[in-house]
């Protein structure tokens, strides 16, 4: 069975990222890099690389339809619809890093097998990333009716995108918290640190479980698992101490280093999107596979 | 004297002083205090969870009363004072403003870390399509040399804020600094300037003077000091202050008097003295809204809470990252026990 083929749309810093991860993938190769400026650092690494690039965009697919069969987004919200409906059109399935969320919400590690065979899921955000698998490890073991989140992001690995469109960040996230993550109320809040050097991505959870639920030892167990399975895809996620309790609260400090691929180690809120992206991606290619050989 | 108002000021109590309440103001506490206010014409009275719209959560404290319920009872008996709600960018959102301005607020100001002042861009374009007057209010501003604070201010004054605060938010700035930042706005702004201070360091009527001759001409002030931290510039003393200077600001001062004595010192969980770990805050340069959250974690932990102050003061860490106090005080209460092994 030979790899599957994928193409990135946007050359920026998210789809540069990509681009190096997808190089060590066993499932996917990537094949097409569809931007808009053929002179940009990012085009210019894809012509390198001897990629398909194509200066209009995700257009460029119409011409070439067996290029790629699963395609990332990494350009912005808007950009998403015409995106989406092009690459719906085509039959190929959509991986959505941007803020649109056009289909449902995906965090590898808790509901990826529902979505298998979607033509269109989404990304979420960094912080939903980070912090969800931990909502839904604690909501396993007892009924989280509360779940709260705080990603705190070196100020240089915030984009302009993010910068002009932060209540995205927190209301998807919220809303996140609560389908995916199964908390029955969420919330989210980001802030930016300006300190040099950069710190690393922090993200604290918070949670209250329903009274009488509380078991501090399964709590925690669940917990440690669920940061091994997320460290699996993202070596450098890490809970920096066990869970802290208080009452019917439970707390949850997170810490995330980058692999330092395209962007540096500090940008671990860009480097767990990338790298969820790319797993979504290989699961959905491992499945593809799977259903062909039963075909046959 | 003149009626011509020269100074307008903004009273924080209600907002800034629900972090020395823990966020549990009530419905009738705001109401009696804002009525007061109103009386004693104090031109803006700003009603919000210390940390702003939306902060109620268990980072920053949950709020005992909806802050909607206690904005809408503000506005319910100021028919001369404006009601001002405080927005951070990353906790409050556009839809909160919006809820906040149905409710009848008149002002808002949105805040943002001195040096991250683009994330405001669409609150404050919002703020103004809702036809409120609009402040950007850059925090910590200690922290940032005067060229990067005049290049943020700027950036909000290009997203159409009415006025700039220079915000003290740790009491850390020393009067020259200052001096040095409203001068530097005044010069390179064409909108009104102001001053926010906190007393960690027992300079915030000093600051606020020197900000005054400058330039500036909207100042905060929180009655019998209930803020965060040592609290504010004290409201009825500066209004003293001022009347002694020949400086207008149209507020009476024995109503202001009245009001603290009678209706906010009951309030008031302990007088609002320099302690040890407020005035720390202004020495280590941490956000004033921490004190009490470093007073709980040191308990927990069994630390020194000045020694969890100063190390965040050392990491640089900024307004909204309370979890970082469980997380240090953590991490000091670790080492003191490697210690004693």
């Amino acid at each position: 069975m030979g790899k599957v083929k994928v193409g990135i749309i946007g050359s920026g810093n998210i789809g540069s990222d990509l681009m190096i991860k997808l190089a060590n993938s066993d499932e996917l190769e990537l094949t097409a890099m569809m931007g808009i400026d053929l002179t940009s650092r990012g085009m210019k690494h894809a012509q390198y690389l001897g990629l398909q690039v194509f200066d209009n965009g995700v257009d460029g697919l119409l011409d070439h339809p067996d290029l790629v069969d699963i395609v990332f987004d990494a350009t912005s919200a808007g950009a998403h619809v015409h995106n989406a409906e092009v690459a719906k059109k085509l039959g190929k399935q959509m991986l959505d890093l941007t803020p649109a969320a056009i289909g449902p919400f995906v965090a590898p590690t808790v509901n990826l097998g529902e979505h298998l065979e979607a033509d269109n899921v989404n990304l979420i955000t960094c912080g939903g990333q980070a912090t969800i698998p931990i909502i839904h490890a604690i909501n396993q073991v007892a009924n989280v009716e509360y779940g709260e989140i705080v990603a705190t992001i070196s100020s240089k690995s915030a984009g302009p995108g993010t910068r002009a469109n932060i209540d995205e960040f927190t209301e998807t996230t919220a809303k996140a918290i609560e389908e995916v993550g199964g908390a029955n109320k969420g919330k989210a809040i980001i802030i930016l640190n300006p300190a040099e050097p950069p710190i690393l991505m922090r993200d604290t959870v918070h949670a209250v479980v329903e009274e009488g639920t509380m078991d501090q030892a399964k709590i925690t167990n669940s917990v440690l698992e669920m940061a091994k399975k997320v460290q699996s895809y993202v070596p450098g996620y890490n809970v920096r101490t066990e869970p802290i309790f208080d009452g019917n609260k439970v707390t949850v400090f997170l810490e995330i280093e980058g692999a330092g691929h395209y962007l540096p180690k500090y940008a671990g809120n860009l480097d767990i999107m990338t790298a969820a992206a790319v797993k979504v991606a290989e699961e959905f290619a491992k499945n593809r596979a799977n259903l062909s050989a039963n075909r046959a | 004297m003149s009626n011509q108002i020269d100074i307008k000021l903004t009273e924080v109590a209600l907002r800034d002083g629900s972090h020395a309440v823990s966020h549990q103001f009530t419905v009738d506490q705001v109401t009696s205090v804002a009525k007061a206010l109103n009386e004693a014409k104090v031109p803006y009275i700003e009603v919000t969870h210390g940390d702003g719209l939306g902060g109620s959560s268990l980072q920053y404290g949950l709020s005992g009363t909806d802050e909607l319920k206690l904005i809408e009872a503000a506005v319910s008996v100021a028919d001369f004072s404006k009601i001002a709600v405080l927005l951070l960018p990353g906790i409050g959102t556009i839809e909160d403003l919006k809820v906040a301005a149905g409710l009848g607020a008149k002002m808002a100001r949105i805040a943002t870390h001195v040096t991250e002042a683009d994330v405001s861009k669409q609150h404050i374009e919002t703020a103004k399509t809702l036809g409120l007057e609009t402040v950007g209010f850059l925090m910590m501003s200690h922290m940032a040399p005067v060229e990067k604070l005049v290049e943020q201010a700027k950036l909000m004054e290009s997203y159409g804020a009415d006025t700039i605060y220079v915000v003290d938010s740790a009491g850390a700035l020393l009067p020259h600094e200052v001096k040095d930042r409203i001068k530097a706005l005044r010069q390179e702004l064409t909108v009104n300037i102001g001053f926010h201070g906190h007393n960690n360091l027992s300079l915030a009527m000093a600051n606020t003077l020197v900000a005054i001759e400058e330039g500036a001409t909207r100042i905060d002030g929180s009655i019998r000091c209930l803020g965060a931290g040592a609290g504010n510039t004290q409201t009825e003393v500066l209004v003293a202050v001022l009347e002694r200077m020949g400086i207008h600001t149209g507020v009476d001062l024995y109503k202001m008097m009245d009001i603290a004595e009678e209706i906010v010192a009951p309030i008031l969980p302990k007088p609002q003295e320099i302690n040890r770990d407020s005035l720390t805050l202004g020495y280590a340069g941490v956000y004033s809204s921490f004190l009490l959250h470093a007073n709980r974690a040191a308990e927990k932990f069994s630390v020194d809470s000045r020694d969890i102050l100063i190390e965040l003061g050392k990491r640089e860490i900024i307004g909204g990252q309370e979890d970082m106090i469980i997380d240090v005080a953590a991490e000091l209460e670790k080492k003191k026990k490697q210690l004693q092994l």
